[in-house]
């Protein structure tokens, strides 16, 4: 059994019963289409077309399409790529390190969280597949015979290593969310009326039964789920980190990286949970599901990790001056003063600033307030990794080969593009699969729904009062 | 040949943690409980064992381990020596991350692999729950009834009186 203190403020509003839990989340996918969801898919259908037609372009003509030269070789693609990655670790952060701490508020997001995970993942995969310019060949990072045609890959390259993290990283959430699932597959099958939804929803949950052993078996390899995709997602952001940190480039090669990456990740990516459910509660209706409580709770970590990323950016800038090196420390005045000033300085004011606000209870319960903070963070975030790549690479060793990088319309459409590749995968899933863990809300519900359910307690009945409820479960039999 | 069996619906977790121990202390056994949720401490009161899948998951790790370092020495070090920013061609410190993630990849994958044959999940169109609402917000516990020794009326009464708001009889067809 399992306690909490009447003075913790309650996860689930509404005095829910097990049975208005399922019926809220199955509403969305049993009825049909919300006519404000298929608005918002149709939006996303159009960024999806862009995403298309800009991969299509950068295909036919190769990479040349996009604003990259000689000095500046890596840009939005990689800073894309990094930003989306950051992203998903949120979700792995809050299905897995958040279920080894026993924070019991993750139950009600983390399943639209891990959702985000995988499409975030997805769509950051694109871009070092696109940047390869002959992605056809992109089966040349696995280590293939040589008969292939390439020689093995070299296992001393951060790239490489990538690859590996990234793809790992990508199928055991996979794994993570799709076990979550189906328990709540199940549910939605033994609900269904229509032949196709019972089919297919029956096809999904494997058979599940909710036995006592299978419930068992379920929690243990969720528990070791967890507790190996946490080093993992620690891991992937530290190789991401490393792309960077092992190379010699003044600005990059640096030891910081790998924590600081971590935090910017975890922060970039819940910014963006907020972002996505703080829409989804109001159209969906889970107003008491995603409480007030659960968006401060999440307000909080992105305090802590904004704070972490603003000091990792002022030891940075404090190391360049102490270690000596001209170039390193010609590489942050650059940063701040150079050309491309207003990008670093948008970084420190979304990145180190707007958190800031969240030490006031009254900001980070504000809804309204929230909403605009973790969209000035997924920005400053995006800057972070702009700022590093980018400016680090602008102005060279020598001033000969100093320049400046321009987008084209094929690098913002392959950027925006990814949001149509994401938002479509991201609707699509809250239309057809069950958007909160019902099975986890319902483990948390009687203990945390701040009324003890069937307003009686739960000794009583047996001890003292199994003669009446012989009477009145009387009633009952005939159903 | 047809199985029976007797069903107790509960609507909550305590009366049906109370009412598990009341039912085997009487002496009859319980084929199994169905719930929407993982209910805590069921395990104890049922007599089901920790799962080993936890060993299952170490054993594939090493073994992913393994595998890494087996292919990237193999790779590196035999099969295509090449010589790489002046290291030496077996570098461990440089295969770590690689081995690393094969590490979980194979213990994540070899775990919920052993876990769907243990429990024997595949994707099917049958569907064999005994009451639809134990993936709702209903408990059942099911019991077997052997023709002609089980007393069903005693068993009713027992299960009554221990907090099931209903008790229903379900012929399963094998």
């Amino acid at each position: 059994m399992q306690h909490t203190s009447p003075i913790r403020e309650p996860l689930i509003t509404g005095g829910k019963t097990y049975h208005d839990i399922t019926e809220d989340v199955c509403r969305q996918v049993e009825a049909g289409p919300n006519p404000r969801w298929a608005a918002a898919f149709g939006v996303a259908l159009i960024g999806l077309a862009i995403f298309f037609y800009s991969v299509y372009r950068t295909l036919w003509f190769g990479i040349g399409e996009w604003g990259l030269n000689k000095t500046v070789g890596w840009a939005w693609d990689i800073t894309n790529f990094v930003w989306w990655v950051g992203i998903g670790h949120a979700g792995t952060l809050i299905s897995a390190v958040l279920l080894l701490f026993r924070q019991k508020w993750r139950s009600s997001i983390n399943r639209a969280a891990e959702a985000m995970t995988i499409f975030a993942v997805i769509c950051a995969a694109m871009f070092p597949v696109l940047h390869m310019g002959r992605p056809w060949l992109a089966y040349w990072v696995l280590p293939l015979p040589n008969t292939f045609g390439s020689l093995w890959v070299n296992f001393n390259s951060p790239l490489l290593w990538d690859v590996f993290a990234i793809s790992t990283y990508f199928s055991v959430s996979l794994v993570f969310w799709y076990i979550g699932l189906v328990p709540d597959f199940a549910t939605i099958r033994d609900r269904a009326t229509g032949p196709i939804a019972r089919r297919a929803y029956s096809f999904l949950s494997l058979g599940w039964t909710g036995s006592a052993k299978s419930w068992s078996r379920y929690e243990t390899v969720s528990l070791i789920l967890a507790g190996v995709a946490t080093p993992l997602v620690l891991s992937v952001h530290t190789i991401v980190s490393m792309d960077f940190a092992t190379s010699v480039i003044p600005g990059w090669h640096t030891t910081i990286f790998p924590p600081y990456f971590v935090a910017g990740a975890i922060f970039s990516g819940f910014a963006m949970v907020l972002t996505l459910m703080l829409i989804t509660r109001v159209v969906f209706k889970l107003e008491d599901y995603i409480t007030v409580g659960h968006v401060e709770s999440m307000n909080k970590i992105i305090m802590t990790t904004g704070s972490i990323v603003g000091i990792a950016y002022t030891t940075e800038f404090f190391i360049a001056w102490y270690s000596g090196v001209t170039y390193e420390q010609y590489e942050f005045i650059n940063r701040a003063t150079g050309p491309y000033w207003w990008a670093y300085w948008t970084m420190m004011t979304c990145n180190v600033v707007t958190p800031q606000l969240f030490w006031f209870r009254k900001i980070r319960r504000s809804l309204v307030l929230t909403f605009i903070i973790s969209i000035f963070v997924n920005i400053g975030m995006w800057f972070e990794r702009f700022v590093i790549i980018v400016i680090s690479l602008h102005r060279d060793y020598l001033p000969s080969s100093w320049a400046m990088f321009y987008p084209t319309w094929i690098d913002v459409g392959i950027y925006v593009g990814t949001f149509g590749l994401f938002f479509t995968l991201f609707f699509l899933f809250v239309k057809f699969f069950p958007v909160i863990n019902m099975a986890e809300v319902k483990a948390i519900l009687k203990s945390s729904s701040g009324v003890t359910q069937h307003g009686h307690h739960p000794h009583a009945n047996v001890v003292h009062g199994a003669a009446t409820d012989l009477n009145t479960n009387t009633k009952h039999s005939n159903e | 040949m047809n199985k029976k069996y007797i069903l107790g619906i509960y609507d909550d977790e305590d009366i049906l943690l109370d009412a598990i121990e009341k039912i085997r202390a009487a002496g009859t056994k319980i084929y199994d409980v169905f719930s929407p949720y993982p209910v805590h401490g069921i395990d104890d009161v049922l007599g089901i064992k920790r799962s080993r899948l936890p060993i299952a998951a170490f054993i594939f790790g090493l073994c992913g381990m393994s595998f890494a370092l087996w292919m990237m020495i193999w790779m590196m070090g035999f099969d295509w020596p090449m010589i790489i920013g002046g290291k030496p061609h077996i570098s461990l410190p440089s295969f770590i991350p690689v081995t690393f993630e094969l590490t979980v990849l194979f213990s994540a994958f070899g775990m919920v692999w052993t876990f769907f044959i243990v429990e024997r999940m595949i994707p099917t169109f049958r569907v064999n729950v005994f009451d639809k609402r134990s993936t709702d917000d209903k408990f059942v516990m099911a019991i077997e009834v052997k023709e002609g020794v089980t007393d069903m009326k005693a068993l009713n009464n027992l299960l009554r009186s221990s907090g099931a708001i209903e008790v229903n009889e379900k012929e399963v067809v094998k």
